[in-house]
């Protein structure tokens, strides 16, 4: 570890520091802080609120993990990294986890060494153009300009949707959403393209969110989910099933309202029972506390009372449940079993 | 009879090499040597077992591989589909373009800068120090920022030139100025324009040669012909007259509002000239310091002498003075080139697509290839600095003091 430490300083990627280290878990846990790399700021999805607390729907789950391991959902050090930026802090080892609106994607889960999780948000790239514009479908934007966060998934799919359409597009690179947002007000580029559920909070964050429009059409599938380094199962099961144990507390009906009464003593639920740690020793397994799902259910809340709270219908940036619903409401979210 | 022999040779002993200094200091320049290249060899070493224990390897096959993004500014052919090779190839293009605008730009400034910084009008000199020090002091990339920002916030987006009654109309028609670039017309090169293009070629170097035949008449015999009009009618009056004797073949293409945006003509991005204007402004004040050095170097004896003579101050200025001057600007005028075009690599700060943008930005993300694309980078600009400095120091050897 020292040695990988002395290249990481020394090379100008630093790609290989940290890999050598074979628990993060035991890392974390000596370190007493959870590194979450997560975006330079999206309303809803990561962003410092006005006293400087990071909130929202990714930052959930890195409180959540945090409180799983650490027993504190405060014990989060969060990183902001851009799109540009975020790969190499995770493989270096800068980062334990990032939870950033990252597309799970085969050459970043094969080629670039990284284990997706599983997916807290299903999402797919939209348009957004000023209403005064008058275009109603991304098919009109022929010749447009285009803002772009570069090094994202929705730069290459935004490539291939203009091409297949065969219309032309002038890209506008930007590297962060704020910087895409401001270009876009500025009229510097005539639509700006990014997740919808990115568009929709950048919207919402707009003086006059009435004056733009997102446009129908949604050009690529983003399964958006934390991701760790490969090679560390162990750590990669702690984020994978802490995931699970939010979007399961939901499907069991466990919120954080009712999770304290529920953990007190075993209940008629036998998958409510192991989920929980009053049955069975799933926590053991994982090398953590038997109340570690308690713990990250406290931390926020299950899924659903996460998105509601962060991104959901009655938030600003209002999203619908859409995909994102249990799979008993006709929605993707299914996680597999806890036993 | 004796015969003189040589004193006879010492024979070499291995603690010669740290007592004797004709040996001393060649051991300790090994000794670092070896020090170095084991230190480089670990790093190396560690660098490729930590990837091997990462399931990662160096390849550069990626390059070959479709890039999938699309640029806003190629000089050569690039489509999405195009191999990551020649996206960077498209930013080298374009780091290129905008380090050559930037020094040509940067040397005129500094060098008027720098003349007026020396000026005898209190408003001139102030002013002149004024520009010196406050973009001397700033970074670069603050002035870049600033001029983008400037440009996207006051300059009228293109549907502002839309409607029966626009807010913003274009300049004789042929211009129009954005917040996304300078639409300009662009000329369409027509059956016979070669011919036209070729005398302008001819013209340019008929220009130089005249020059030449100025100089060595002057030299020869004191006989100064004019130099400034004559200059201007080679270059210009024979391209003009073949551009009608073949019938007009070069016209214009007018940039028009279609659709989102201005077609046709040529368009000049924001971006471009944020770099270019920043990066010339900016270096233009460390050269204008250069040049003011550079002139105070010369004693101000020749200054008066000359003026003895009778020249005027300008002739002062361009035949005594600068050229006596070169020798101490162009040193330095070679590292600020250097500078320009490493400092053009902040490119990505405004969305223009130098290499660092393509190769060190979007392929480097989304191939995750890091440690190639950061070395081929490293590679590339060693190669250009090194090119500069190269080229730079055949002229200061053209041009230094020649010692008799």
């Amino acid at each position: 570890m020292k040695k990988s430490v002395f290249l990481g300083a020394l090379t100008v990627a630093g790609l290989a520091a940290g890999v050598a280290a074979a628990g993060t878990q035991d890392d974390v846990k000596a370190r007493g802080k959870l590194n979450c790399g997560v975006t330079t700021g999206l309303v809803g999805f990561a962003a410092p609120d006005a006293n400087g607390v990071w909130q929202g729907f990714d930052v959930s789950v890195c409180r959540a993990v945090a409180a799983a391991v650490l027993g504190d959902a405060n014990a989060v050090e969060f990183v902001p990294t851009t799109g540009k930026t975020r790969f190499t802090a995770l493989a270096s080892g800068e980062i334990d986890m990032l939870a950033r609106n990252t597309t799970w994607t085969f050459s970043r889960d094969v080629d670039l060494k990284f284990e997706f999780v599983g997916i807290n948000y299903y999402d797919g790239q939209g348009f957004m153009v000023p209403k005064a514009l008058g275009v109603s479908s991304a098919k009109e934007l022929d010749g447009a300009t285009v803002c772009i966060q570069t090094g994202t998934t929705t730069e290459l799919n935004l490539a291939d949707f203009f091409r297949k359409n065969n219309i032309s597009y002038e890209p506008v690179p930007v590297e962060t959403n704020a910087e895409g947002q401001q270009q876009y007000l500025a009229g510097a580029c005539d639509t700006y393209t990014t997740d919808a559920s990115g568009l929709a909070a950048t919207r919402a964050a707009f003086e006059n969110p009435a004056d733009h429009v997102i446009l129908p059409e949604i050009v690529s599938k983003e399964p958006l989910g934390p991701l760790v380094r490969h090679g560390d199962n162990e750590w990669a099961d702690t984020v994978r099933w802490t995931l699970n144990a939010l979007i399961a507390a939901e499907e069991l009906g466990v919120t954080s309202a009712n999770v304290g009464e529920m953990s007190m003593e075993a209940g008629s639920s036998p998958e409510v029972n192991r989920l929980l740690g009053t049955e069975g020793n799933l926590g053991e397994m994982l090398g953590l506390d038997a109340d570690w799902a308690k713990k990250a259910i406290m931390a926020g809340g299950n899924y659903g009372e996460l998105f509601e709270k962060n991104i959901g219908e009655n938030t600003p940036i209002g999203l619908a449940r859409g995909l994102n619903a249990q799979w008993t409401d006709g929605g993707l979210l299914y996680t597999p079993p806890f036993r | 009879m004796t015969a003189l022999t040589d004193p006879p040779k010492e024979s070499f002993r291995l603690s010669m090499l740290i007592n004797d200094t004709r040996y001393r200091s060649l051991t300790f320049q090994a000794i670092a040597l070896l020090v170095l290249i084991s230190a480089v060899a670990y790093l190396a070493s560690n660098l490729m077992a930590n990837l091997a224990a990462a399931g990662l390897n160096i390849s550069y096959d990626f390059l070959g591989d479709p890039a999938g993004y699309d640029i806003n500014q190629t000089l050569i052919g690039y489509t999405s589909q195009s191999a990551h090779l020649q996206a960077a190839w498209v930013g080298i293009l374009n780091t290129l373009l905008v380090a050559f605008l930037a020094c040509i730009t940067a040397t005129i400034l500094g060098v008027f800068a720098g003349v007026m910084r020396l000026s005898n009008n209190w408003l001139v000199r102030k002013l002149m120090s004024g520009y010196v020090e406050i973009f001397r002091n700033i970074p670069v990339l603050i002035w870049i920022l600033i001029i983008y920002a400037i440009m996207t916030v006051s300059l009228p987006a293109p549907n502002a030139f839309r409607g029966d009654s626009p807010e913003s109309t274009m300049l004789l028609d042929s211009f129009a100025f954005t917040n996304r670039g300078i639409y300009i017309p662009s000329p369409i090169w027509g059956a016979g324009s070669i011919v036209v293009v070729l005398t302008f070629v001819a013209s340019i170097i008929g220009v130089f040669a005249y020059r030449r035949y100025a100089k060595k008449l002057l030299f020869s015999t004191g006989k100064l012909l004019p130099m400034g009009w004559p200059s201007l009618a080679i270059l210009f009056v024979p391209t003009i007259l073949m551009f009608f004797i073949m019938g007009q073949p070069i016209t214009l293409d007018y940039p028009e509002l279609k659709g989102f945006n201005f077609r046709g003509g040529l368009k000049i991005g924001a971006p471009l000239i944020a770099l270019w204007v920043a990066l010339s402004v900016y270096t233009g004040a460390f050269i204008a310091e250069n040049v003011r050095a550079g002139i105070l170097a010369v004693s101000k004896g020749q200054t008066e002498a000359a003026a003895a003579l009778g020249l005027r101050p300008g002739r002062i200025m361009n035949l005594v003075v600068l050229p006596q001057a070169l020798r101490v600007i162009i040193p330095p005028l070679i590292s600020q080139y250097l500078n320009i075009t490493k400092n053009s690599s902040l490119a990505i700060a405004v969305g223009y697509a130098d290499i660092t943008a393509t190769l060190g930005g979007i392929t480097l993300n989304q191939t995750g290839r890091a440690i190639e694309c950061v070395l081929l980078l490293m590679l590339f600009y060693l190669v250009i600095s090194l090119g500069i400095s190269a080229i730079m120091n055949t002229y200061n050897n053209a041009v230094k003091l020649k010692e008799r």
